[in-house]
């Protein structure tokens, strides 16, 4: 049996298969095995690493090993959260790679019974301005977001992109999801009670997607062209409806299980419901809705067919949830029923096909992998700094409009970021989106990733984007309380490759600790690399943060707004320029000291700005990062093309060269505009809390005016360096 | 004062249209599913925006062949008032309530941004307490919102006063720099002949609240508030 079909299962874990069963499996019973242990469904290389990752606060409501994470916001409601990529299907076919991944956390939130409220898009590519590959996935993309995005009715509020020529085969697609709901409608993936009805819903089980998780665990090659059938079919308008109809079931009281089919197909979903609700499960395949006829039991197991619901129901409830899927159009058809064996059996016509434990199914032996230094890290350390250019002026010019540090307005304005009318700060304004909740509170949402700074140090790197989404949310008013991890690396059999997946998630773990944020969700992806270069992705951890706003007077964005304002800076710059832009982009130099994270520093940095924001002293602030100080300030004058007047030697540094303190990415510093009235106040109030912190200059006329006490350094006008920074995108792509 | 919000297969905004309705005063705002017959019990109709049956074929045109437009048609001719927001718009022209054409952005993507339009004629029941020659910021998110009208049709439009919105700059000029996808004329809502059906690109239930914009604005409220202030005026006659 065994030698007819492909498994991806190490002889090993087929040994155990023969020992845990004390038979041969079928073929049927092996192709569910191999999926549901492949590394994309079972989580076996990463699990013990993640543990360190902490799960729990007072928020928490789920934490990680559900569909999505669900935190409690107050007045009976709760948000849940998650994140997914499609890496690979995405490499192939950009478009429907990207849309289909918002179909699948789409699904991850409804599937709690909550509402999909915003979609957040983090993206990785290759360099756009030197590869027409690269330009080719970015633009499709794009394109395969809005489009399903859009149609679906979820507006897309976030995101950020990242150019790296280690993603040049390998873009990184991640998309993650917030949805709101009542807590007294939470439902989980599981099935409790035997007899209840399994309802499986929504798009026919075709053939596509077949072997998408295995397609997934493995690294790209040349041939993976050929594995197009391997990527999903959207359909975003079946999807609205499955929305609508799934939200409206909910109400009813009758749902007591729901579980999306993604990864895995039906294997994967029925062995997980009744696996996690101490259950069996038992389903006939002649009532599966099939879109091809003639399709064999392995395929209809396995097949990743998009846009499908599995509902798990009390029998009363049957008549009216019937008549909902009939009122939306959406075929369904109940394809079996829960029973107490605790076995996944699957019938064709009566006859018993595959008969496996679900426990074991769902729950793949851990695997224990090596890890080790690699020697680069040591070696890219230590480099020397480049000499400091004679002119800065272009410096600046070339970091405003590269790709890393451009505006983004070219891809969020072909996102429907307004619908649902509960955007209230909108891509482009501030360093994170707010949104408007039911219970009179609002919701902060970043998300963060830095592929430069975790290749160098992926201990800090990491700890570094926590780091920074944290700032995001505490510049406009926020408190973080929850975040959900994505984790992309290249092979992790490989153990270099390994080594930063531990060290990247030790990073985000000690921040979590220490800030009290926990982790309330998340995904793994490895095997980002490809047999064609031979190289695997820079590692890197996204991670998306939510905070919480209580008050609608808390919000703040970034733009500067009144001529003669102070404009002050919060925090030391350090000369940390390993994995900047202004080292890899200007000087095109991969090395150095990477952004430490000072985890007691951070602490007492949150509690300053918590004071600054609730007695409402600032009237913007920005974090300070990509780019470092020179471009964070410039994007502050450009909303209102309000210029200012800035000393750099006023700036609290230490050991800084100009190029330094003007592009070091230092961590823990945010740029605010005061009135002058409250300069005094967040002067005592960081002096209290041991934080640097001085007024560098005001906000004045149209121009970008810096200075080294009397020696000039830039004066540009607003206007002509936000023409420079808009432009850059459009132009990359050749549209200007 | 009822107000029907029609909902489709795919509508998407008609939730946020409700929302927006429920804030004013005395209007009772209803969520009709598509398959509804008794459309004549309410005052007013607004076609949401959204993607109605995915927008598959041509934006708009199936949920124009689905049997409740015959009802929305009929009611039409009996002077009821009626406002069809982007795809609603889109329903509108293609059940032929509406001249025109609603083609691809010039840009070829679809565009979400916030716009300024001016108001060219205050006949419609959606403008009735409008100033004409007046200003609203109000957001636009379309794919296919490029209005277009044979030349000699377009001259009936402005013989007959069709032209409702228009998108202008700053200085209140209907430039090419602030036409955001293509629109002859840069014309983003029209009406029918008698005025009473009115279709536009602009989302003016996305415009009602100030804080969601960025101007701190009420101005798709505006819209609204119109409609009830002609309905008053209607029932007083």
């Amino acid at each position: 049996m065994l030698k007819d079909i492909q498994l991806s299962l190490t002889n090993n874990e087929i040994r155990l298969v023969r020992k845990m069963l004390g038979r041969e499996p079928n073929q049927l019973e092996w192709a569910m095995i191999d999926t549901e242990w492949s590394e994309h469904t079972s989580y076996k290389s990463s699990k013990k690493v993640l543990k360190l990752l902490p799960t729990k606060g007072r928020y928490v409501v789920i934490g990680p090993g559900y569909d999505s994470g669900v935190i409690d916001v107050g007045n009976d409601y709760i948000i849940t959260l998650h994140i997914e990529s499609h890496n690979h299907p995405s490499a192939i076919d950009p478009y429907g790679g990207a849309a289909t991944g918002i179909g699948g956390v789409l699904r991850d939130i409804i599937c709690m019974g909550t509402k999909p409220i915003a979609l957040i898009d983090p993206l990785r590519f290759g360099m756009i301005n030197k590869s027409d590959h690269s330009k080719w996935l970015f633009i499709n993309v794009v394109r395969g977001i809005a489009d399903y995005g859009n149609c679906v009715g979820v507006p897309t509020v976030a995101g950020e992109v990242e150019f790296d020529e280690s993603f040049e085969r390998n873009c990184l697609v991640d998309v993650a999801c917030i949805g709101i709901g009542l807590k007294k409608h939470l439902i989980l993936a599981e099935a409790r009670y035997p007899n209840d009805l399994l309802i499986l819903a929504g798009g026919s089980t075709g053939r596509d997607g077949i072997h998408g998780v295995t397609f997934a665990s493995k690294v790209l090659s040349e041939k993976s062209d050929e594995e197009r059938s391997a990527v999903q079919v959207p359909d975003p308008f079946m999807k609205k409806l499955i929305i609508d109809a799934t939200l409206e079931i909910v109400e009813t009281g009758y749902v007591r299980g729901l579980k999306d089919l993604g990864g895995g197909g039906l294997t994967c979903s029925l062995s997980e419901i009744a696996a996690k609700g101490g259950c069996g499960v038992e389903i006939h395949l002649e009532k599966v809705n099939l879109r091809e006829p003639d399709m064999s039991p392995i395929e209809i197991m396995l097949s990743e067919s998009q846009e499908r619901m599995l509902f798990v129901v009390k029998k009363e409830g049957l008549e009216k949830i019937s008549k909902i899927f009939e009122k939306y159009d959406i075929p369904y058809s109940i394809i079996g029923k829960v029973t107490d064996d605790g076995y996944l059996t699957v019938k064709m016509r009566g006859e018993v096909l595959a008969r496996l434990p679900a426990k074991m199914v769902a729950n793949a032996p851990i695997m224990h992998k090596k890890s080790r230094k690699p020697e680069y890290i040591e070696l890219y350390k230590n480099i020397k700094p480049p000499e400091e250019p004679k002119n800065l002026d272009e410096v600046f010019l070339k970091l405003l409009s590269s790709p890393n540090l451009c505006s983004r307005e070219w891809i969020y304005r072909q996102y429907d970021h307004e619908v649902g009318i509960r955007t209230i700060i909108k891509p482009g304004q501030a360093d994170a989106a707010v949104l408007k909740i039911p219970n009179e509170k609002f919701l902060a949402v970043t998300s963060d990733g830095n592929s430069k700074h975790c290749y160098l140090d992926p201990y800090y790197g990491a700890a570094g984007c926590m780091a920074e989404a944290c700032r995001n949310i505490i510049a406009v008013g926020g408190k973080p309380i929850a975040m959900v991890d994505h984790c992309q690396f290249g092979d992790p059999n490989k153990v270099d490759v390994y080594w930063t997946f531990v060290e990247a998630v030790r990073g985000m773990a000690d921040y979590c600790k220490a800030l009290h944020i926990p982790c309330v969700g998340g995904k793994v992806s490895f095997y980002n690399e490809d047999t064609v270069t031979n190289s695997a992705i820079k590692p890197s951890p996204v991670v998306m943060v939510v905070g919480l706003i209580n008050n609608a007077k808390y919000i703040t964005d970034m733009s500067l707004k009144m001529v003669n304002d102070a404009i002050m800076m919060i925090g030391l710059t350090k000369p940390e320029m390993g994995g900047s832009e202004y080292y890899e982009y200007i000087h095109n130099l991969i090395g150095g000291i990477v952004p430490k994270v000072d985890f007691q520093f951070e602490k007492r940095l949150h509690k300053l700005m918590d004071k600054i924001i609730k007695k409402r002293l600032a009237k913007a602030i920005h974090d300070c990062s990509k780019g470092g100080f020179a471009i964070g300030l410039v994007e502050m004058c450009f909303p209102n093309n309000l210029g200012v007047e800035v000393d750099c030697s006023k700036i609290p540094s230490i050991n800084c060269r100009l190029d330094e303190l003007l592009f070091s990415e230092t961590h823990g510093r945010f740029i605010i505009e005061v009135s002058k009235d409250n300069v005094e106040d967040i002067m005592e109030l960081a002096s209290k809390m041991n934080i640097e912190c001085n007024v560098i200059g005001r906000v004045c006329g149209n121009r970008f005016k810096l200075k080294m006490n009397d020696h000039d350094i830039f004066n540009f006008s607003i206007k002509e360096l936000k023409n420079i920074w808009s432009q850059a995108l459009p132009k990359y792509l050749g549209e200007i | 004062m009822r107000i029907a919000v029609i909902r489709f297969p795919g509508s998407n905004c008609d939730l946020d249209t409700i929302e927006a309705l429920s804030k004013i005063p005395n209007v009772e705002p209803h969520l009709i599913w598509h398959e509804d017959n008794e459309l004549h019990k309410y005052d007013a109709i607004i076609l949401p925006g959204g993607f109605s049956y995915g927008d598959y074929l041509r934006a708009g045109i199936i949920a124009a062949h689905s049997p409740i437009m015959k009802q929305v048609k009929n009611l039409a001719e009996k002077g009821m008032p009626i406002l069809g927001i982007c795809n609603g718009f889109q329903i509108l022209i293609e059940a032929n309530l509406l001249p025109g054409a609603l083609l691809r952005n010039n840009s070829l993507k679809f565009i979400c941004k916030w716009v300024r339009v001016r108001v060219e004629t205050n006949r419609t029941p959606f403008t009735y307490t409008l100033n004409k020659g007046s200003f609203l910021r109000i957001p636009i998110a379309h794919n296919e919102g490029r209005y277009f009208i044979p030349k000699s049709e377009l001259k009936d439009l402005y013989k007959y006063d069709q032209i409702v919105f228009r998108y202008v700059d700053e200085l209140g000029k209907p430039s090419n720099k602030a036409n955001p996808n293509g629109s002859i004329d840069n014309i983003a809502g029209i009406c029918n002949r008698e005025g009473n059906v009115v279709g536009m690109m602009p989302h003016p239930e996305r415009a009602s609240q100030s804080i969601l914009s960025p101007y701190y604005t009420e101005d798709g409220k505006k819209i609204f508030e119109s409609l009830i202030n002609y309905m008053r005026m209607v029932s007083l006659c």
